[in-house]
This record gives C-alpha cells, sequence and structure tokens, in this order.
C-alpha cells in the first residue's frame, strides 16, 4: 500500500463531466480538491459522454496544485464498473464514492480499483478514497466505513439525501444533521481520516455561509463541500489555522524529530503520547498555513 | 503596406486617405484653426424653434441629399430617436446621407440595415456598429467603408474636417421650447450628454428632440440654446427600462469576480495607488466588480482617490457617497443612479467627451488618469487588443474609449477570460487590432496575470506586484494555455474588400476589417 499524503481539502468544488466549460473554469479558482463528477449532475443519456470528457480532462489538462477526484456513481449503479475502469486509468488523487453505507462496499470498490491499476500497470493503493455519507446507516456505520480500507483518507457528509434519509426537514440552520455531521466526524478520528462538512446551499447567502463554516471549523471538520465557486475563499479562509494552532503543529513536529533523533520508539507531549493520527494532523495544520501563504519557517514557538 | 502593429492596410481605400499608424503617441495634431460648419444666428424675441412634426424640424434644418446627419449613443438600446428621424428623412425622399452618431447602438425596430438598402444611408462614421447593422456591414452591405473610431478621435475628427455634421439631432430627455436641453431630468433621463457637445458646436445646424418640455428655461441645460436652430417635440424618445433603470448590477459569475479581484489587486498593488489618484473602470460585469473590489481596497487602506473618469456606474456614486473619491467626471452615465447623481452632487458633474479623451486639445482628462480597467473580446501575445469583433467574425462591440484610456492612463489594465465558450481570448493574434499593445501595461486573467514588457511602466509594476507575492505569468503562457483547452479555432476567411476602417485616436489607420467569407 502506497505511503499516505498530505494533501489539503479545507474546499471540495464538483465540476460536472457534462459541462466542459465549468470543468475548465474550475482549474482556475482555488480549491484545494477538485471533484469531477460523473454521478448526480450528469443525466443518464451523457454518462459515456461525461466519462470520455473526464478522462480526456485528467490526461490532457490536468491542473497543478489540486486535490482530483472523481466521483463515480453509486455503488449499485450499471454505470460504476465502466466508471471504475475510466476513473482508475485517469489516474485521479481519488475516487469519491457516493452514498456509502458499509464497509463491505468500500472493500469491494477497492479491490476492483486494485485490480484495474494492475491490469493498466498504475502503483496498486496510490488512488485514495473519500466516502460520501448520505444516510442513516451511513452515519451508524460511519466508523467501519472509515477503517474500511487503507485507502480512505475522509469522509464527507452529505446533508440533502441524509435528510431524506432521516425524514428530516432541511433547514439553514442544519440543527436537523447536527448529530449526524458530529457523528461521521467522531469516526474519521478514530480512523485517523480527514472529516469534510456538509454544503451550504445558499450561495447568495455570505453571512450564513460564514457562520456555518465557523462552526464545521470549530467542530473540528478539515474541510468542506462547496456548491458555488464564490464560496471557495470564504470557506478557505475559516479553514486557515491559527497562530495557536500553528505552534503546536510545530512543537508536535519537533518532539517527533527529537524523538526519532534520540531513537525514541514513543514520543510524548505535554505528559501526552504523540500517535501516528496526531503527527499527520499537525503536518496537515502546516500545509495549511502554507495554502494560506503563512510562512512558519522562523517561527519561535 | 504594413503599419506599426503589423497590419496590412491598404494604401487607398476608395476615396479614403489612409494615415498609417506608426505609434500610440506619435500622430500630430493638425495645425490649422478647428473646423466647424456653425455659422452665426439671428433671433428675436418672437422666433419659434418649437415644431410638433420630426418632418418639419428636418425641413427647417435644411437637409437634403448627400449631407451628413449625427446622434448620441446615451440612450443605448432604448433608443426611439434615432428609428423616427430616419423614418420621417425617408418620407421626405431624403437619400445618399452619411450616418455619423457616436455609436450605434443595436437597434432593431425600425433596423438601421433597411435604411441603408433603400439608399437612405450610404456611409456611416461611428465609434461601434453593434448588432445586426454590424453583422451585416462585415458580409458586406456598404458600398463605402464605415469608418470607425474611439471616442477621443470623434471630436478630434471633426475639429480636424474628417468629419463634417450637417445636421445634429440631439436627444434630450428635457428641453425647453427655446433649444436648452439636457438628459438629466424626464421620464427618460439618461444623464450627461457629454457625447453632443461637440455635435452642438460644430455641426451646420441642430435640432433637439424630446418628449418632455419643460417651461422657459431648463435647468440644468446640457445644450444651450444658442446652438440649437430647431426643438422638436416627439411622443416617446426612449424606452427607460433599455435606458438603464436602477444600478448596474454586479455580476455573480465567479470566473469574472476573481478576474475582477485580481484586477483591483493589481491596482492596489501599485506604489501608484495612493491618495489623489485618478481612475476609469467602465461598464462591462467585470468592471463593475473591479469597482467594488477597488473601493474595499481604498477603505482598508484609507486611500482617497481625486477623479473617476468617463462612464458611471452606481458603483461609483456609492463611493463618491463614502468620501472615497472627490469628484466624478461624467461623460456618459450607464444607469439611473448614475444619472440622477449628476443632479443631486455638486462634485459629480457632466463632460464634453472631448474633454475626456481628445487626444488632440490641449488637455484631456483622461491623461491624468492613473489606472484604467479595459475590457476586451480578445488580447494577443503583443498585446494588441480587439474590442470590435468575435470569434466567429461577427461585430461584437464598439471601440469606445478603450484606446483613449489605455493610452492616457498610467498604468492600463486589461481584463478577459482566457476562453470564452470554445473560443481562446488571448491569441497570438488578433483578428482587429483596436487598441495597440505598447499601451497595454497588464493582462488580468483567471489564469494569471501578464505584465507588458514594452509598457513604459513595466520594470515599476513588477517590482510593485512581485513584492506583493503576486504570482505573474508570461503572455505567451496564458496563449498557450487557453489554446491547449480550446484547440486553435480555424481563421476567419475573408475577401479583400475592406468594410471598416479603425481608426487610432488620433485618425492613422490601425488596422481594416475585410468583408467575411460566407
Amino acid at each position: 500500500m502506497a505511503e499516505k499524503t498530505i494533501r489539503l481539502k479545507r474546499t471540495g468544488l464538483y465540476a460536472s463531466g457534462a459541462t466542459p466549460v465549468n470543468m475548465i473554469q474550475a482549474i482556475f479558482y482555488n480549491e484545494d480538491m477538485l471533484v469531477y463528477d460523473l454521478e448526480d449532475s450528469v443525466p443518464a443519456s451523457e454518462k459515456d459522454a461525461a466519462r470520455l470528457l473526464v478522462y480526456r480532462m485528467l490526461k490532457e489538462h490536468r491542473p497543478e496544485g489540486k486535490y482530483i477526484c472523481i466521483r463515480v456513481n453509486g455503488i449499485y449503479s450499471e454505470e460504476l464498473e465502466q466508471d471504475l475502469e475510466a476513473a482508475v486509468r485517469a489516474n485521479p488523487d481519488c475516487i469519491r464514492i457516493p452514498k456509502v453505507e458499509y464497509a463491505r462496499e468500500v472493500q469491494a470498490i477497492s479491490r476492483r480499483i486494485a485490480q484495474i491499476e494492475e491490469a493498466v500497470g498504475l502503483e496498486v493503493g496510490k488512488i485514495e478514497l473519500i466516502c460520501n455519507i448520505e444516510s442513516y446507516m451511513g452515519v451508524l456505520n460511519a466508523q467501519e466505513i472509515a477503517m474500511a480500507d487503507p485507502r480512505v483518507v475522509a469522509l464527507s457528509v452529505a446533508a440533502e439525501d441524509l435528510t431524506a434519509s432521516l425524514k428530516a426537514q432541511r433547514t439553514k440552520a442544519g440543527l436537523e444533521v447536527f448529530y449526524a455531521r458530529n457523528a461521521v466526524l467522531l469516526a474519521c478520528r478514530a480512523a485517523g481520516v480527514d472529516a469534510l462538512d456538509i454544503v451550504f446551499s445558499d450561495i447568495n447567502d455570505e453571512e450564513g455561509l460564514r457562520a456555518d463554516t465557523a462552526l464545521a471549523k470549530n467542530l473540528g471538520f478539515d474541510g468542506k463541500t462547496v456548491v458555488h465557486p464564490r464560496q471557495i475563499d470564504v470557506v478557505n479562509s475559516y479553514f486557515t489555522p491559527s497562530m495557536k494552532e500553528i505552534k503546536y503543529a510545530l512543537r508536535v513536529l519537533k518532539a517527533v524529530e527529537d524523538g526519532k533523533a534520540a531513537g525514541k520508539g514513543a514520543v510524548t507531549l505535554d505528559g501526552g503520547m504523540i500517535d501516528k493520527p496526531m503527527e499527520l494532523r499537525a503536518r496537515t495544520t502546516l500545509a495549511q498555513a502554507a495554502a494560506a501563504g503563512i510562512n512558519v519557517e522562523r517561527m519561535v514557538i | 503596406m504594413i503599419n506599426a502593429v503589423g497590419r496590412e492596410i491598404p494604401e487607398k481605400i476608395g476615396d479614403y486617405v489612409v494615415r498609417p499608424y506608426t505609434g500610440a503617441y506619435d500622430g500630430a495634431p493638425s495645425t490649422t484653426p478647428v473646423h466647424s460648419l456653425r455659422c452665426a444666428g439671428k433671433t428675436t424675441s418672437d422666433t419659434q424653434k418649437l415644431t410638433y412634426s420630426l418632418e418639419d424640424a428636418i425641413r427647417r434644418a435644411g437637409l437634403t441629399d448627400g449631407m451628413t446627419i449625427s446622434f448620441h449613443h446615451s440612450f443605448r438600446e432604448g433608443d426611439k430617436i434615432i428609428g423616427q428621424v430616419l423614418l420621417a428623412i425617408r418620407a421626405l425622399g431624403i437619400k445618399d446621407l452619411k450616418f455619423a452618431p457616436s455609436a450605434v447602438v443595436n437597434i432593431k425596430n425600425p433596423s438601421i440595415v433597411d435604411f441603408v438598402k433603400d439608399g437612405t444611408i450610404t456611409s456611416i462614421e461611428a465609434s461601434g456598429i453593434r448588432g445586426e447593422l454590424g453583422d451585416a456591414v462585415l458580409e458586406g452591405l456598404m458600398d463605402q467603408p464605415v469608418i470607425l473610431r474611439p471616442h477621443g478621435s470623434r471630436p478630434r475628427a471633426i475639429e480636424a474636417g474628417e468629419l463634417k455634421i450637417d445636421v445634429a439631432f440631439i436627444g434630450a430627455s428635457a428641453a425647453d421650447e427655446y433649444g436648452n436641453a439636457t438628459g438629466q431630468i424626464g421620464p427618460n433621463a439618461c444623464g450627461a450628454l457629454g457625447y453632443s457637445f461637440i455635435d452642438a458646436t460644430s455641426a451646420a445646424k441642430v435640432v433637439v428632440v424630446t418628449d418632455y418640455l419643460v417651461d422657459y428655461p431648463c435647468v440644468p441645460a446640457s445644450i444651450s440654446q444658442q446652438y440649437v436652430d430647431v426643438v422638436c417635440k416627439v411622443d416617446e424618445i426612449g424606452d427607460p427600462e433599455k435606458i438603464g433603470k436602477g444600478a448596474t448590477r454586479m455580476t455573480k459569475n465567479p470566473r469574472d469576480l476573481m478576474i475582477a479581484q485580481r484586477s483591483a489587486d493589481v491596482m492596489a498593488a501599485s506604489r501608484r495607488f495612493k491618495d489623489g489618484f485618478g481612475f476609469q473602470t467602465g461598464a462591462g460585469a467585470i468592471s463593475i466588480a473591479c469597482t467594488n473590489y477597488l473601493a474595499k481596497h481604498m477603505e482598508e487602506k484609507g486611500i482617497k482617490a481625486s477623479f473617476a473618469l468617463g462612464g458611471m456606474t452606481a458603483s461609483i456614486v456609492e463611493m463618491y457617497h463614502k468620501g472615497l473619491v472627490r469628484v466624478l467626471e461624467c461623460s456618459q452615465c450607464f444607469d439611473s443612479v448614475a444619472a440622477r447623481a449628476i443632479v443631486e452632487n455638486a462634485n459629480i458633474v457632466e463632460i464634453d467627451n472631448a474633454v475626456y479623451s481628445n487626444a488632440h486639445t490641449k488637455g484631456a482628462m483622461l491623461d491624468k488618469l492613473t489606472f484604467g480597467i479595459l475590457a476586451a473580446l480578445e488580447v494577443d501575445t503583443d498585446f494588441n487588443v480587439n474590442i470590435l469583433t468575435g470569434s466567429s467574425g461577427e461585430m461584437m462591440g464598439g471601440l469606445g474609449g478603450g484606446p483613449d484610456v489605455s493610452a492616457g492612463a498610467d498604468i492600463s489594465i486589461v481584463c478577459l477570460p482566457i476562453v470564452r465558450g470554445r473560443t481562446p481570448s488571448v491569441t497570438k493574434r488578433v483578428f482587429t487590432c483596436c487598441t495597440p499593445g505598447e499601451t497595454v501595461a497588464a493582462v488580468v486573467t483567471e489564469a494569471g496575470i501578464a505584465l507588458n514588457p514594452r509598457h513604459r511602466h513595466y520594470e515599476e509594476l513588477k517590482e510593485d506586484l512581485t513584492k506583493a507575492g503576486m504570482k505573474l505569468v508570461t503572455i505567451e503562457y496564458l496563449q498557450k494555455m487557453a489554446e491547449s483547452l480550446t484547440g486553435v479555432p480555424q481563421p476567419i476567411e475573408t475577401t479583400d474588400r475592406v468594410v471598416c476602417v479603425v481608426e487610432y485616436r488620433d485618425g492613422s489607420v490601425i488596422d481594416v476589417i475585410r468583408e467575411i467569407k460566407k
């Protein structure tokens, strides 16, 4: 299995495989994660064309400096096999699976990806997975999903289908999905993977977006899916770490380095053990700071 | 022959005398006294200028076959004067006219094309011929090539005797029976009438056309009674919805917003962004957004501008009310907020288009601009700008004041997306060169900012933007990026016949447009 790398996911923007203009424009915005979509935004009659367009886009115009995903069609969809065949060959950073409910679903897809990777000569295990949690069952099984496979790097909560599954009413305040957001977040923390928050749907309500993003950041999420490019800069700004967070991350990494130099197996900081997820989070914090233009090199900790 | 921007132009185009473009600042003004057809008048207290018939007005102005008529474009696509006047001219059987408005907006009912086809109009001179007429001209409608001039060049051409206006029809949203006229009040208020001043003072005869007669004297008066021969009251001069109702809205297109923000960032990073600067941002979608981002920078840094120039919008008026700009110099108003603002605020003033932009006077205001924001259809790797013709050979815009602003402003910034739909906007060679690259300081796109090494302030701007941490790319990078996304379009095929002459602000020929092959 390939080594995990730190890739920022403060903002995830979808670009429909059925809309070439949006696919082109999405290159130029400041989102960390660009998700080329083969699922909901693509009409059934255009699935094959979208698959080809996304494949060509990645092969010929893959944007630099972004975490590139392809969202395939659902696990039980007739489209999935062809989606995986095309998506793996396009060699994205990640494949995003919609409506995940059980660990076995993730494992089955991971195995299929491995077969295709092997068949086309790609490094097996390199393509990562993000699982979209969009139902009550997905929420209940979030921890097993997050731990289902080494490829899984994040879980993302999606509120629209989730509220339907809960028989809840979708509101701007979002209390109806508050538990689900936290449940998925806890699962991600337990598994040491990133937690990606729900979209804020009203693109004309910047104040609402700010409040919702502040909540997501305070809850502990690593990023948020956006519904419109106009939301990107606002969301990115909230996921820029504070000076306190940056300094703590620097201390964690210094302790890890000192521990390595001293040949210690276990490293502690302020009396607590530093485990691998903590180290990864510290590195992520510094990557977020760097993305926001903060120079941490000479920072006094 | 090949001119200084590498364009192949004929040495002679019919009767038109070709002076090739030699450089942005080379053209010398005429040394003879300025030309005008205006004659002294004689009126008494009994003089009646008012008529309720356009045909009568035309007769009284002495319009005959072969003369030149003019209009302003301040009512934009809501203009109902041009159509009515041309119908009246046709009814009188007058033919073979030169149609010389400040710009031709897209008037559909009646269509200008029909007046060309029936011989009422046989030649056209304007800053742009947008819409149906433009497309028809490119396809060979006219026997005579259309002469296109930027805003500053129209008063220059009039004063140089190159354009002689026999009868100026000046639409006014309010006027009195003796000819004092304005665009600032009345149901069809359009604001400044800056493009009509030169017509009022230079035409042989002046006809004011209004649908809103006010008691004498009309105040404010943009056009003075001393220049006016006839006042014609008609039922309706325009459609307020199309003239510009409310405030011009800010775009929500994220790509345009990104370009606008970057453009404002470029201005704010310049060392010239300091108290007392002057700017022109214009009325395009990106321009208005850019105005708002500029205002934010000014508020954050506590910087105040001395003036904003040219076409005004509600966004700039808002900056005025916030105390961010001391004076607004309006040659035209793009929305009703801006139109009303001239009446209500002492330091929001209407100016003559010649004061705004004529390079051959003793001082054009745009020479004092620090920053100019310019829209474009295409820009090429020599930084030449096309603001006239679209990717399929259709007439998409007018020259407007773009070439003037670019030459006048210290830092001129062209804003455009690198691709529009399926065609690249940054190319190796623009289809029509309207603004010479040497006057363009920067091109700002969603894919990056390119500075022009040939611009007079290149080193300074490069230093300022680099210091501000802004990532710069080359124009070639943008061109390659654009063409990699869209492919290279097939060139537009043309015949050898010249259908439009594109003049630069000094009257030299910067390019020609040839007939598009069908």
